[in-house]
């Protein structure tokens, strides 16, 4: 069992506070993924899990272990780092045993299990070379390959791929899935792009200014956002958010952002009911808007009318850029949508996908 | 644009120039000068360099030059190489490394008479004005000559002079060299299971190699040429005798300039290899690069 657990932990460097009071909890063989804009605490938080970084106050646990005054290579972890740090001056084969070499292993284990990672990860033929002569993507398999011939209870990433061009971060993002059904270990991983976060994790944990702001699958954080920073944060384009005020007609709900007026879902109403004209911002994702004249549900509480800014094709789908009064807003349409730059649409919000969030304490009501 | 043969030469010639009228030709003319007697005016062929290699006081400077590579050399960039790991980890880094770093700002001249002070012997019974009879004497110990007691003591007192004014320069360029390792990788050592031991002789000092070679090299030709120190504090005296002091004697005292030409000829003789390896090794750096 290769839980880790985080009791309260908190991380000051002088007056800065990197890691503010975290808990979190992560079960055995989860790949959780730590995700935030930078500065959020989340590699703070990987390098006190790694026993990179003494922390100020609380608890850490592997293993059921408290590794608070342990040092990382008495951890049974492993790490991989953002510039894959491997040893210039060893060869492949060296860079992954050096780490076997130290624990004293026979030498046929080693050699075995250094083989065993070069095929799991193709990089056989490149055990001799040093890392100076492979390219970014051989070196992350290096990097990768350095901590699984350890066989650890644990895996760090610190953002890997962060480094390797959109096309081979795609290709590693899958390999890293494949490899952690394979390895059947417990993954930390640390990345600030939320879509290698929704793609990878089995659990995602949002951080911001050193605050855990949610944890959870990662379509239940889409789809359920505890507060407007995971709102924003993940999903793209981000959510769209409109400054409005909530009002009260004939025993429905409105949003009022003065350029429209949309109808609320009745089963929205419990949770909204003490908000009555009051302001809120109203949240829409850029996919849960729809053209009018391909989504038949389109009637006169739930459409708007709003001026096309720009165009981005996409492909499959197109991005438009869109002022409806004060408002810009970008909705993600159909690619039949056949609208020019400057002409109006008419678009459809589905409604019981929207949000609405608390401008104080910026916590989602529903 | 096409370039004639001779226009890279154009631009060497100047340098190459000054470099044969300075340094070529009179390295040569002191060659020739090695073979003929005191003033020049009678070839003697090797007689000069039979007395070098015969000579007693010649035996025991190069006894001497071999004793300073010995502990000159392996303390310096030994105690530099440490200094700037453990000096990394202090707060007050740069204060004390400045202050380490101070010798290398005074004169060797100036540090030889400081030295002498602190090794300053009087005779048991009067006052001792050297700090350390000073504090033999306090402790109801006799005093020791320092630099008298020879031929291991007085000697090894100029090599820590030595040592003293040279550290500082080894600790300032390895450190920089050892700043210059990725932190990452030092960490990645630390996960992999390497305790800071471990860390220093399989990462740290493979990394900084070429640094250290560099910085080895330039003590050992500092330590053939070494002459201040032991001019100023014996000149040579009580079997302390170096082999530029005694190059300096030959010329300047005894005017034997046969003789002398002679121990220059040898002195550089034996700078040849460790140019070569310098050169060598940077060649090396310039092709990793």
């Amino acid at each position: 069992m290769a839980r880790v657990t985080l009791k309260k932990v908190t991380k000051k460097f002088k007056e800065v506070v990197a890691v503010d009071n975290i808990s979190i909890d992560i079960e055995d063989k989860e790949f959780a993924v730590l995700v935030g804009p930078s500065g959020c605490g989340k590699s703070t938080t990987l390098r006190a899990i790694a026993g990179l970084e003494e922390v100020t106050s609380g608890e850490i646990y592997i293993a059921e272990r408290l590794v608070n005054d342990i040092p990382p290579k008495d951890r049974d972890i492993a790490m991989v780092f953002q510039n894959y740090a491997l040893y210039p001056h060893m060869d492949v084969y060296n860079n992954m045993a050096f780490g076997l070499k130290l624990r004293k292993l026979p030498k046929e284990e080693i050699d075995q299990r250094v083989q065993e990672a070069a095929e799991i990860l193709g990089i056989e033929k490149l055990l001799k070379r040093r890392p100076k002569e492979l390219s970014g993507g051989q070196r992350q398999r290096v990097a990768v390959g350095r901590a699984i011939v350890r066989k650890p209870k644990v895996f760090l990433f610190d953002e890997p791929l962060s480094n390797l061009d959109a096309k081979l971060r795609v290709a590693m993002r899958a390999e890293i899935s494949k490899l952690h059904d394979r390895l059947q270990a417990t993954i930390i991983y640390v990345t600030h792009d939320q879509i290698e976060a929704m793609t990878m994790a089995s659990r995602i944990f949002i951080l911001n200014e050193g605050r855990l702001q949610q944890a959870g699958p990662p379509l239940e954080v889409y789809k359920a956002p505890a507060n407007l920073f995971v709102a924003g944060f993940i999903g793209s384009p981000a959510m769209n958010f409109i400054p409005s005020r909530l009002l009260k007609k004939d025993s429905s709900y409105f949003i009022d952002a003065e350029s429209f007026l949309v109808k609320l879902p009745s089963d929205f109403y419990p949770s909204i009911s003490s908000y009555e004209g009051k302001e809120v911002i109203f949240g829409v994702r850029p996919e849960d808007f729809h053209d009018k004249q391909f989504y038949p549900e389109g009637t006169a509480d739930n459409t708007i009318k709003a001026k096309i800014e720009v165009i981005e094709p996409l492909g499959d789908e197109v991005l438009f850029y869109l002022l409806c009064g004060e408002h810009s807003l970008i909705a993600k349409l159909d690619s039949r949508t056949n609208k020019r730059v400057g002409e109006e649409i008419e678009v459809v919000l589905e409604l019981p996908k929207t949000h609405l969030f608390d401008p104080k304490s910026e916590k989602t009501i529903v | 644009m096409r370039t004639h043969w001779f226009t890279p030469w154009l631009y060497v010639i100047p340098a190459l120039a000054t470099l044969v009228f300075f340094l070529i030709y009179p390295s040569f003319n002191t060659l020739v000068i090695s073979f003929f007697g005191p003033q020049s005016e009678k070839l003697v062929g090797f007689a000069n360099y039979i007395y070098c290699f015969t000579n007693e006081i010649m035996l025991s400077a190069f006894r001497n030059n071999l004793l300073w590579v010995a502990l000159f050399v392996p303390l310096t960039v030994f105690l530099g190489l440490i200094l700037a790991v453990i000096l990394d980890r202090v707060r007050y880094e740069s204060l004390v490394k400045s202050i380490i770093f101070m010798p290398m700002a005074i004169s060797f001249v100036g540090a030889g008479v400081i030295w002498k002070f602190v090794y300053s012997y009087r005779p048991t019974g009067s006052a001792q004005i050297g700090i350390l009879n000073a504090f033999l004497t306090f402790l109801g110990r006799q005093p020791i000559p320092w630099l008298i007691e020879r031929p291991w003591i007085n000697n090894i007192c100029l090599i820590i002079v030595g040592i003293w004014i040279w550290t500082g320069f080894c600790l300032v360029v390895l450190s920089a060299s050892y700043k210059g390792i990725p932190r990452e990788l030092l960490e990645a050592a630390r996960v992999d299971g390497a305790n800071e031991y471990r860390i220093f002789w399989k990462i740290t000092l493979p990394l900084m190699k070429p640094t250290v070679a560099v910085v080895a090299t330039t003590m050992f030709i500092n330590v053939l040429k070494v002459f201040d120190i032991v001019y100023v504090m014996t000149n040579g005296a009580f079997s302390t005798e170096v082999i530029a002091n005694r190059m300096y004697k030959e010329m300047f005292i005894f005017r034997n300039y046969g003789r002398a030409s002679a121990i220059a000829s040898l002195l550089l003789l034996f700078i040849i290899p460790m140019i070569i390896i310098n050169v060598q090794r940077f060649r090396e750096q310039e092709a990793f690069r």
